[in-house]
């Protein structure tokens, strides 16, 4: 335009005439946004309108983020309506969202704005693979959509409409159905809805029982009791007391060792260490707690609420109950274990269950159950290993509920009692205390570098190889903090070493730290 | 058999006089092509025009009643040659396929067909898929039907137009003895909506009409001096004769008042989304009553000089609304403004992008910019126009802009696709990363996470032919994918034929899953069900070693994923020469499970034994390192967060959508993970045998685990 472009103060060009009411359903393929854009379209019809709707099914329709959008509007004197084929930002008057991270990338889209937009979604989630890859905790931070709604849209319906769906037998297409109809936006009635659902054969009467429940739902707005709030910290002087004494003794001493900001976390410690070996085992954990506890208090732990120790609590019980085949045995022939599945399962009276579980064992260990002597021993002997690997190392299908498999792995599971002389025990103990030595020495000097070097433990998991790789992240992290642990910032790197070792799994991004550290340490 | 079942909309193809369908944009010009009479139909599915095929191959019964012959092509170049019925024959035939590749693939005989030219109405039905969620590289069809001369039909996003304009597009056909492609784009296909039906038409001309009184011209065959002519008939004879059919039954519309400073010229195809912009400009209704004169090209090529200068005579400027690159459209009205000396300045993709979807919102914003540099007045106060800007810019968006993950495809739950991969993943684990070339297909998913395989991809078929270059003696052998649908479509010959004649040392993936399962599960030559149509169950295996493929491996479980990475390692290493073939064959698991689940509900209902397989997880034994869900990817296979203090991460989680496809157990083994996966059997009407099986086991392992259970200490206090 140019600039001396004088700008007249006219009226409008035409009336800003009546628009057709607009509907966008976000959803992943394969989540029967289909099937509610149908309903939608004849629902309208229904009533004379004019519908139209259009989709792009594509190669989203293989679990990828799509979009339905339906616009519809009543007839004037015979002419149709133009309508679009797509939403556009700022002009959609409902969007429905079949998963929560969705109705995100719906705001993100702008079709969801404060003029206009009534949002309907489902709070549920089903993560995205980039959520999932990650070695650590990848899931995206449900906060970040929920406070954008609450900025977005003009009236928010927010609920598990997942969940209702399948309490009530049926999908979420015809949850969000009965929401829309409770939403009011469209002026069409209840019962009308519910002709629309009739008319189709298949799994009618659930979809209606559905549909029912989210309008009642709606109608009814979220529940006035709130969610059981997460005990804070628990007061382990009001907990039960074990009925066994040798347990109960150890839970006595930890309520008058510990400090009471830490005793939540102690106590699920010493379950922990407890149930993978024994009471004697649980001493042992409270003994080293005790240390550690010591170590805290003399570098001011007091004022910094026993951070130390809580994250000793935390990861020395993990450090402790490494996974091993005994535990693994131990786990898979629980009684518990069997009712878990049975449960999951819903399985009947009339129903046989059997489990086959994937164990691939290698000679490293059973190595790790020998005697720590023998098991040396051995190690310095490659051909005899490589021999007895061969025998040992290949996969096996194990049917856990057949008597010889039960009876192999219960035995297994059993052995316990050796285990605290075994080759894989006295290596996790070296590794241990090593670990817990260079936590106690920076502490002394760098409260927080003594924190993070205990949370570190994080990046220990897995079996066979994954376990080794974690094993050597974490070798490698703790070997980097050492580098720059004078410096004032070394928590802060000890935090961003960690992070980067849980992004990936090769470790890619843990080198780019680790080199970026050598450059200038 | 296709992914879905189409039986409710061959109905519609029966409506008739009076009727009014109701329905996808696709279906309703399935039905246009009966109603016009064609006498044979053709084809290659793919996005956005599958449900064409897939509609006809269901509707037999209508299709004989009416003598119509229709044929799933091998390839769009097979469809294309399939027109050339229509050469010294009146028959009306169709072909459809998704464009611009399939066209890619049709053009040799496109441009045959369009030298030589038609005299039945021939028509090419091209799916357009541009634009967003499209899956193809983006170009234009509108370069292929000028450079062959073909007229290119763009019709309005509604049914009735569409319909309307496949009939009137045979006739032009015929009038000008041009082939006529009609473009789609993909929302339109997948549009619904309705239109005032007419009863089929039987082909005056049959099939076999032609056949049993066989016609030639030697001047319609492309050889000199006959193609010379062609060119010369092109531009002398079919040119005119389809402009004065184009303007005498005025195929391009004319909307809005007579009489107007500025006017909008556009494709067809843009006119819903043109009119939504003029609304939010205060310019138009929403029943298409403009205030600016509008000129709809439903014919996009070619221009008709004559209307086009007509359109523009009294203006000062117009707006040209032509989607994506380059802009042929105002280089040629350009071209006729200038020849006529006419000064209405044109304005096109200076106002508006070169290239993407021109979306409503897009419009808005260029044909704005058109009226304040010609015409503000028409503005007016300039209304508010729908903006989620100041939305967008607010902290709370922005911050959650850093928090939505990407959400791209993958391979479905229990896919046959996916062990391959892993097994892939952990060859690369051992040998080293190689070049490893993709193709077209459901596998190609394997270039995104978790895979991360496949450095290329050169077209449906062309995986294998695109490592024809890595033909040399080096420390490692390229690696082509190609699915089973690539394979018939011509990897046989591009791919495998070119390897073992060039004795190339590649190794050579073959995937075969039964069905070209990427555009919705179409049988094939190798699918395995019997189809009475169709001749099923030809093996890739033979065909191979028929081409002369020596080192062939047939893997029928693709789930084994130990034999896969075994396979794929030995045909990486082994020191004999030339191509080294694995065909990795299981059902694709869509098909499977629409084919299975009925069958075994029913089983159960009866009473029948039936074992139902599904994986899970053992929580307390899985560690959460996520290391099984990088070999993976399945949708059901997911993570969970532990109500547990002492753990950080989540742990793995299958949910109840899993079928049993028996991957995780497979991978856990193979790579060798974790103990946590199970597979859990659930025997439904279990025989005495099982029942008292079970019982024996169950109370013995009952009395040991409580046994030790009793030997824990208590820690339900701890809890």
């Amino acid at each position: 335009m140019r600039d001396e472009t004088v700008r007249l103060a006219l009226p409008a060009a035409g009336d800003a005439t009546e628009r057709p009411i607009s509907i966008a359903i976000v959803a992943m393929g394969g989540q029967g946004g289909g099937v509610l854009t149908d309903w939608i379209v004849q629902l309208a019809e229904n009533h004379g309108w004019v519908a139209q709707s259009t989709s792009v099914p594509g190669v989203a329709q293989r679990t990828g983020a799509t979009i339905y959008y339906i616009e519809a509007m009543p007839p004037a004197g015979g002419r149709k309506p133009i309508l679009s084929l797509m939403p556009t930002p700022g002009d959609v008057d409902v969007v429905m969202a079949a998963e929560f991270i969705e109705a995100g990338r719906s705001i993100l889209r702008g079709l969801v704005t404060p003029e206009r937009t009534t949002l309907i979604a489902s709070n549920h989630r089903s993560f995205a693979i980039g959520e999932k890859i990650v070695p650590g905790n990848g899931i995206a931070d449900k906060g970040a959509v929920t406070g954008a709604i609450g900025v977005a849209a003009k009236t928010e319906i927010i609920f598990d409409l997942n969940a209702l769906a399948i309490a009530h037998g049926s999908v979420i297409s015809a949850a969000m159905f009965g929401a829309l109809a409770a939403a009011g936006v469209l002026p069409f009635s209840r019962e009308s809805y519910l002709d629309v659902i009739r008319a189709g054969e298949k799994g009618a009467k659930a979809s209606i029982r559905t549909f029912e429940a989210a309008f009642d739902r709606v109608q009814a707005g979220p529940s006035d009791v709130a969610a059981p709030a997460q005990p804070a910290e628990t007061d382990a002087r009001s907990s039960p007391t074990p009925a066994d004494p040798q347990l109960a003794a150890l839970v006595a001493r930890l309520t008058q060792e510990l400090p009471g900001p830490v005793q939540a976390m102690a106590r699920a410690g010493l379950r922990k260490v407890v149930d993978f070996q024994d009471v004697a085992y649980g001493a042992e954990y409270l003994d080293i707690l005790g240390t550690v506890c010591t170590a805290d208090r003399n570098s001011g732990g007091t004022e910094r609420g026993y951070a130390f120790t809580q994250a000793a609590a935390k990861h020395l019980a993990n450090a402790m109950s490494y996974d091993d085949v005994i535990r693994v045995a131990d786990l898979k022939t629980r009684s518990s274990r069997r009712t878990r599945i049975e449960r999951e399962l819903e399985l009947s009276q009339d129903q046989v269950l059997q489990t086959t579980e994937f164990m691939h064992p290698r000679m490293e260990e059973v190595m790790g159950m020998l005697p720590a002597s023998f098991g040396r021993w051995l190690g310095t002997r490659p051909r005899l290993l490589g021999w007895l690997d061969r025998r040992v190392n290949r996969g096996r299908r194990v049917r856990t509920y057949s008597l010889p498999w039960f009876l192999a792995l219960y035995v297994v599971g059993g052995l316990r009692g050796m285990r605290r002389r075994s080759l894989r025990h006295a290596v996790e103990t070296a590794h241990r205390d090593r670990w817990l030595k260079q936590a106690i020495d920076a502490v002394g000097i760098n409260y927080q570098l003594g924190v993070e070097i205990l949370q570190c433990r994080r990046l220990v998991k897995g079996y066979s190889d994954t376990h080794s790789r974690g094993l050597s992240k974490f070798d490698r992290t703790l070997a980097t903090i050492k580098l720059v642990e004078r410096r004032d910032d070394a928590a802060d790197w000890a935090r961003r070493l960690r992070e980067a070792a849980l992004k990936d799994g090769p470790g890619k991004e843990l080198d780019g730290v680790i080199q970026t550290i050598k450059s200038f340490a | 058999m296709a992914e879905r079942s189409f039986a409710r909309e061959v109905e519609d193809l029966r409506l008739g006089d009076g009727d009014t369908f109701r329905g996808e944009g696709i279906l309703a010009i399935t039905k246009a092509l009966l109603q016009s009479g064609v006498a044979y139909v053709g084809g290659y599915q793919g996005s956005p025009i599958s449900h064409l095929m897939d509609v006809l191959a269901d509707a037999k019964d209508v299709l004989d009643d009416l003598g119509v012959v229709f044929q799933s092509s091998a390839n769009e170049a097979a469809a294309a040659a399939m027109l050339s019925a229509s050469v010294m024959y009146p028959l009306r035939g169709a072909v459809a396929w998704k464009s611009t590749v399939g066209t890619n693939v049709a053009s040799d005989a496109l441009a045959n067909l369009a030298s030589g030219g038609v005299t039945g109405g021939t028509m090419v039905i091209v799916g357009e898929d541009y634009g967003e969620g499209s899956s193809i590289m983006q170009e234009r069809t509108h370069a292929f039907a000028m450079k062959s001369q073909m007229w290119l039909l763009d019709p309005r996003p509604d049914h009735e137009c569409i319909v309307n304009l496949i009939e009137k597009g045979f006739e032009l056909s015929e009038v000008s003895n041009t082939p006529v492609m009609l473009e789609v784009r993909v929302r339109a296909c997948h549009m619904h909506g309705s239109f005032a039906c007419k009863d089929n038409v039987k082909p005056a001309h049959t099939i076999k009409d032609a056949l049993n009184n066989p016609k030639r011209d030697v001047g319609r065959i492309v050889l000199p001096p006959a193609a010379y002519e062609h060119e010369q008939e092109k531009i002398k004879t079919r040119l005119p004769a389809a402009i004065g059919f184009i303007r005498d039954n005025k195929l391009n519309e004319w909307m809005g008042p007579q009489q107007g400073k500025v006017g909008i010229i556009m494709q067809g195809g843009m006119y819903n989304n043109v009119i939504r912009a003029l609304q939010y400009l205060g310019l138009s209704d929403a029943y298409g009553n403009t205030q600016i004169p509008l000129y709809i090209m439903n014919v996009t090529y070619p221009v008709i000089d004559a209307e086009v200068a007509e359109f523009c005579l009294d203006k000062d400027a117009v707006l040209i609304v032509e989607e994506g690159q380059p802009e042929y459209l105002e280089q040629a009205i350009n071209t006729v403004l200038r020849r006529k000396d006419i000064q209405a300045r044109v304005h096109g993709k200076d106002v508006l992008p070169m290239g993407g979807d021109y979306t409503a919102q897009v419009l808005l914003g260029g044909v704005r910019e058109f009226l304040e540099k010609t015409e503000p007045r028409l503005l007016g106060n300039r209304p508010p126009a729908p903006d989620a800007a100041p939305v967008l810019n607010h902290p709370a968006i922005e911050k959650l802009k850093q928090v939505v993950p990407a959400r791209p495809p993958g391979l479905c739950t229990g896919c046959p696709e996916r062990p391959i991969f892993a097994a892939m993943k952990l060859v690369e684990e051992e040998l080293g990363q190689h070049h490893v070339s993709a193709d077209i297909g459901c596998h190609l998913f394997s270039i995104l996470p978790p895979f991360n395989i496949g450095a290329t991809t050169m077209g449906f078929g062309l995986g294998p032919a695109s490592t024809s270059a890595f033909n040399v003696k080096a420390d490692k052998r390229s690696i082509a994918v190609m699915g089973d649908g690539g394979f018939w479509h011509n990897g046989l010959t591009s791919g495998i034929g070119n390897a073992v004649f060039n004795k190339h040392d590649g190794v050579f993936v073959i995937v075969d899953n039964y069905y070209t399962s990427a555009t919705g599960g179409q049988d094939i030559l190798s699918s395995r069900a019997a189809n009475k149509r169709r001749k099923t169950n030809n093996s890739i295996v033979q065909a191979v070693k028929g081409i002369g493929g020596q080192w062939v491996r047939q893997i029928d479980r693709t789930y084994d994923v130990g034999r896969m990475r075994d396979t794929l390692k030995e045909a990486l290493t082994t020191k004999d020469e030339g191509p080294k073939v694995i065909v990795a064959s299981s059902e694709c698991m869509l098909n499977k499970q629409r084919r299975v689940k009925p069958q075994i509900n029913k089983a159960i209902k009866d009473g029948v034994r039936t074992v139902k397989e599904r994986f899970g997880v053992d929580e307390d034994v899985c560690t959460g390192d996520h290391a099984c869900i990088r070999l993976s990817g399945c949708p059901s296979l997911s993570v969970k967060q532990l109500d547990d203090p002492l753990r950080d991460d989540p742990v793995a989680a299958i949910d109840n959508s899993c079928v049993g496809c028996g991957n995780c157990g497979e991978v856990a083994e193979a790579a060798v993970l974790c103990p946590s996966f199970y597979r859990a059997d659930v025997i439904h009407n279990p025989s005495r045998w099982d029942k008292f099986k079970s019982k024996v086991a169950m109370s013995v392992i009952g009395w040991l685990q409580r046994r030790r259970d009793r030997q824990r200490p208590p820690l339900e206090a701890l809890a």
